[in-house]
């Protein structure tokens, strides 16, 4: 029998390795992904528990959610191609001028 | 039925304002020194009118309100006015003497760069000057008293470019404070005294019906008095306060004379002469006030003995005749003082216009030549009563007046002072001494310039001394008309020993009378004492004349020899009893210095150190906090995250 919990404890064991992914990283590519995964490992919670309370509210957020993430999508990867005409490399280390 | 009072004060407002806003571009002098003469001959006629209304009038004492001002509590300031035949001499002695004198500065600051500043100026002063004799209480005469001592501070300024003008406007601005603080002072004691008797008032009226609630030669109404007679003494030039008026005369001529002789520095005998109610109750202060009088008179006509700057003869002078006034308050022969004020103001503003008329030839006739001497220095004049006759005539006229000489307007004036300061009640033959001294020494030196300027030979620099020219009407004609008013302006008050009925006295009687019976104040004497005094006043100034003449006139060389066998004394009175360099030691550079420690240690070190102490703490937390930003994207979002675990923490496990 699956309950909420395993639903909780997958979504939670998805966003851990998501902010580990953004943590350690350095390829902006990757880093957007894991950002993925955590906004998805969200979206899991909330469906499930939407569907544990029986409100549909959280279903909702859920389709904000995606809008917002296919948003930040398209402002990622342009961002991105940016990056690489100025410098030939997506490597966060080397965006690292705007410091002290 | 006096509701036009106002309109004295209103004109030469309406001057100022339009000549400072608009002179600059009309730049027409004719328009801009006749508007202003114009608006102040205006104020001449009102107060004219409300002079002769008051003359027919029986009820002597009108107050007219214009607005309130100040409302708190049981205090109640109005805006008003007062008229009683104090105020009423007064404004006709400023708008009389006024206009004349803006009429003079036409011709005298023609060309001048300007032009429209020094009326706009002057159209101010009367304007406070007015103020403050027609004010009906004490906060509105204080306008008018500060508004004098700054138009005072602008036209001494008036040539700003000048080192020695500005250092002068500010030395005569700072000593006027001192008075001013005092007179703040006395304002504010007095307003407390009655106030604490239930009577809340700065009414000159009120106040001087209720004199009486406070104790008469009590220790608050001394202290009171003598905060008032400070302020006085700022205004007035009298020790220990004299020292800027000499230096005043670095202001045009006109100046001099309107604000520097004739009005202003009156101002504090008139404030006097106001309160005399307060005043007649302190003895210790009139006594202070009639020392103190007669000690200037005396001081000032001894340096008057030797200077050989003409304007700065005439200022001692001023600040001598000043000291009578003082003397004939002390004494309480008020309305002889209010007397002297008016005849002084007839022909010291003579003298000063006389002066500054020779003082324009000499100018005129340097430029001609295009020299650089001095053209106020005596030591250059000589024979002028050829070249310029007129100023000559009616500058002899006012000097005879000034030195005592009987039945010219000065003689009738300094006479009842000098009977009074002996036969009053309040008065000591010592202080009739000083003054006859002081008379005899002001006649000698009065006659010394006339003597250097006017007679003699030329001794100005031959090229330029064929073209001293007679002033222009603009100037002469207020000089006559002030000439024959020192001739005559003393028979309105000829005593009555000498045939007369002392009208003059008799007009003013309702203001001082009440003041002078309550306190027991009169001057009694035989007749013959009178007629002696008066012989040997007489006498001192004929004697002072004759000196005078033997040794500028018929010995010529008299001078230099006096001057070297007493040399120690000549110094010390040429440097004007080093007092300048006394007050420079004793206040002025203590004072620097504490200026400059303030400015050396408590700001450069103390307040600089707290403000720059706190830019060197962010900055230096600045510095240590900059390494924080990498610029790697990974520390920021390792940041993020810990600070999302911690709020986080914080909610979930508190």
């Amino acid at each position: 029998m699956i309950t909420v919990n395993h639903y909780l404890l997958l979504s939670a064991i998805l966003f851990a390795i998501g902010t580990f992914g953004v943590l350690t990283r350095k390829n902006a590519i990757v880093i957007f992904m894991c950002i993925e995964v955590m906004l998805n490992s969200v979206n899991l919670t909330f469906i499930a528990l939407s569907r544990h309370v029986g409100n549909m509210d959280g279903q909702i957020f859920v389709f904000f959610v995606m809008t917002v993430a296919a948003a930040e999508a398209a402002v990622g990867l342009a961002l991105m191609i940016a990056f690489f005409r100025n410098k030939e490399s997506i490597d966060t280390d080397d965006f690292n001028m705007l410091k002290w | 039925m006096y509701s036009n009072l106002w309109l004295i004060p209103f004109f030469p407002l309406v001057g100022a304002i339009f000549n400072g806003l608009f002179g600059k571009r009309i730049k027409n002098e004719a328009i801009i020194g006749g508007i202003a003469t114009g608006l102040v001959f205006l104020s001449f006629l009102v107060a004219g009118q409300n002079f002769l209304k008051l003359l027919g009038d029986t009820e002597k004492v009108h107050e007219l309100v214009m607005a309130q001002w100040i409302t708190v509590g049981q205090l109640q300031i109005n805006w008003e006015f007062l008229l009683d035949p104090l105020s009423a001499v007064m404004i006709m002695v400023v708008t009389g003497v006024g206009t004349l004198i803006h009429l003079y500065s036409i011709g005298y600051m023609h060309g001048e760069e300007g032009y429209y500043r020094f009326f706009s100026y002057l159209n101010l002063f009367a304007f406070a000057m007015l103020m403050l004799v027609l004010g009906g209480n004490a906060l509105v005469m204080f306008i008018g008293w500060e508004g004098v001592g700054l138009c005072s501070y602008l036209l001494i300024g008036y040539y700003y470019e000048k080192k020695s003008a500005s250092t002068a406007a500010n030395k005569a601005f700072i000593v006027n404070r001192v008075g001013d603080f005092g007179f703040l002072c006395g304002l504010l004691t007095l307003f407390w005294a009655f106030a604490s008797k239930g009577l809340w008032t700065l009414n000159f009226v009120q106040i001087a019906e209720h004199g009486y609630l406070l104790e008469s030669g009590g220790l608050l109404i001394t202290v009171v008095t003598l905060c008032f007679f400070l302020g006085a003494t700022g205004k007035s030039a009298q020790i220990p306060l004299f020292t800027w008026l000499p230096d005043a005369m670095e202001g045009p001529t006109p100046v001099s004379a309107l604000i520097h002789a004739a009005t202003m520095v009156t101002a504090g005998v008139y404030m006097i002469g106001r309160m005399s109610g307060l005043f007649a109750m302190a003895p210790a202060t009139m006594m202070t006030i009639a020392i103190v009088g007669g000690l200037t008179a005396f001081f000032a006509a001894t340096i008057g003995l030797a200077q050989n700057d003409i304007k700065r003869v005439l200022a001692y002078s001023t600040v001598s005749q000043l000291g009578y006034m003082f003397l004939a308050m002390g004494v309480g022969a008020f309305s002889a003082g209010i007397f002297h004020l008016m005849t002084h103001a007839f022909f010291k503003a003579c003298l000063f216009l006389g002066s500054g008329s020779v003082i324009h030839g000499m100018h005129h006739a340097y430029h001609h030549a295009h020299l650089h001497d001095d053209p106020q220095d005596m030591r250059n004049m000589g024979g002028l009563r050829k070249k310029m006759p007129i100023t000559f005539i009616t500058f002899l006229v006012s000097t005879i007046a000034i030195s005592g000489i009987p039945f010219f307007s000065g003689f009738f004036s300094k006479d009842e002072i000098l009977w009074w300061s002996f036969g009053s009640t309040r008065g000591h033959w010592m202080l009739w001494l000083l003054g006859a001294a002081a008379a005899g020494m002001t006649a000698f030196y009065m006659f010394r310039l006339v003597f250097m300027t006017f007679f003699g030979e030329q001794k100005t620099d031959s090229r330029a001394k064929d073209h001293i020219p007679e002033s222009p009407f603009t100037i002469t004609i207020p000089l006559m008309v002030l000439g024959f008013l020192a001739l005559v302006g003393g028979y309105l008050g000829v005593p009555k020993i000498l045939g007369g009925s002392n009208r003059f006295e008799e007009f003013l009687a309702p203001v001082f009378e009440h003041a002078q019976h309550l306190n027991g104040i009169h001057a009694h004497g035989a007749l013959s004492t009178e007629y002696t005094l008066m012989a040997v006043s007489v006498a001192v100034a004929v004697v002072g004349i004759f000196v005078a003449w033997v040794m500028y006139i018929k010995n010529p060389e008299l001078p230099g020899k006096f001057v070297a066998r007493f040399e120690g004394m000549h110094r010390i009175i040429f440097n004007k009893w080093y007092i300048d360099e006394l007050y420079d030691f004793v206040f002025v550079n203590p004072c620097k210095k504490i200026g400059t420690f303030l400015w050396r240690v408590v700001d450069a070190r103390l307040v600089d150190g707290v403000v720059n102490g706190c830019a060197w703490v962010v900055k230096g937390i600045g510095t240590g906090l900059r390494y924080t930003q990498s610029g790697y994207l990974y520390n920021y979002a390792m940041a993020m995250v810990v600070g999302v675990v911690v709020i986080v923490g914080i909610y979930v496990f508190k």
